[in-house]
């Protein structure tokens, strides 16, 4: 039973088990409160070329450093000497050691290309990089990758950005047992249903990005998002009854009159 | 003379550091990377890195993403 008080990985402890992503917020005002709402420590970033237009407004202007601890991501590598490449200029661009390793096989479904991801993995771990990476649902991978050196398993819970919720739980539960290294849900949460049921099964978090963001109001799903994550590892926590075929009374029998 | 600055040709002054590029266009160097024709440039040389004509520079930083 992964039963720690907090969720600890590359020497790190962190006491939210929600971490979230700062993209596709309608502005920046809207993502900053959202992120306080959330309660997350761990927040995603992109690395992307600087604006040169310096009358725009920067996303690192919104995050409060002190606050938060950024996660940087390769999100758009379709090979591992890309996500290589864009991992160190991440670490060069300082704050983390830590990367969200995203090696991307397909444009429309955004799945993972699981021989890259490893071969990246392989790669950044021998490079002292803490190895967080977006994975699919299969335990087989999931193992490999934590022999790889992966710091935290990531499984899709659907599709980026689909809000399909948890598509195979069956998988991640038997992921949950094969590794141990914390599992992070991360990919396809739609409402805060999908994010108690991960946490339900045992997983150590949850990364959304768009469940959040995307929701008609992000502060108040952020809220609700950080609500569902504790409440579904309290429910994991406290042992939930066993699922059965027939029913069994909750009121006895015995005092009933004739 | 000319360099390649985030895709786009870009007009600098002869024996410009990256340090001083970085200055002209109000970035503080603790917040980006440097990469120069494939190469990261460490901070630690960005006083001592001068550009030549025909390089391809690109400055990153953290942007917002998933």
């Amino acid at each position: 039973m992964r039963n720690g008080a907090t969720l600890k990985f590359g020497g790190k402890e962190f006491h939210s088990r929600l971490i979230v992503g700062t993209g596709k917020y309608p502005d920046y005002h809207t993502m900053q409160k959202a992120l306080e709402a959330s309660g997350a420590e761990l927040v995603t970033v992109a690395v992307r070329r600087v604006n040169l237009d310096r009358t725009q407004e920067s996303l690192l202007d919104y995050i409060d450093l002190k606050r938060y601890t950024l996660l940087p991501n390769t999100a758009g590598c379709y090979t591992a000497e890309e996500a290589v490449k864009y991992s160190r200029l991440a670490r060069e661009v300082g704050m983390s050691e830590m990367v969200k390793l995203e090696v991307i096989g397909d444009q429309r479904t955004l799945f993972p290309d699981n021989e890259e991801l490893l071969r990246a993995t392989r790669i950044l771990v021998k490079e002292g990089f803490i190895v967080l990476p977006y994975t699919n649902d299969d335990p087989v991978m999931a193992k490999k990758l934590e022999d790889a050196g992966a710091a935290v398993v990531m499984p899709l819970g659907a599709p980026i950005g689909s809000g399909l919720g948890i598509r195979n739980p069956y998988n991640i539960m038997i992921i949950l047992q094969l590794v141990q290294v914390p599992v992070i849900v991360d990919a396809g949460v739609g409402t805060a249903s999908d994010a108690a049921i991960a946490m339900e099964l045992g997983c150590d978090g949850v990364l959304m990005n768009t469940g959040i963001a995307g929701a008609k109001d992000p502060v108040m799903m952020a809220e609700a998002m950080r609500k569902a994550v504790e409440a579904g590892r309290q429910a994991y926590l406290a042992g939930r009854i066993p699922k059965k075929l027939y029913a069994t009374a909750s009121t006895t029998m015995e005092g009933m009159i004739e | 003379m000319q360099i390649r600055l985030n895709g786009k040709v870009r007009e600098v002054a002869e024996g410009i550091t990256v340090r001083r590029l970085l200055d002209e266009l109000g970035l503080h160097p603790m917040r980006v990377a440097v990469q120069r024709n494939l190469d990261i440039i460490k901070r630690e040389r960005y006083e001592e890195v001068v550009l030549q004509p025909g390089d391809t520079l690109e400055v990153l930083t953290f942007m917002a993403g998933g």
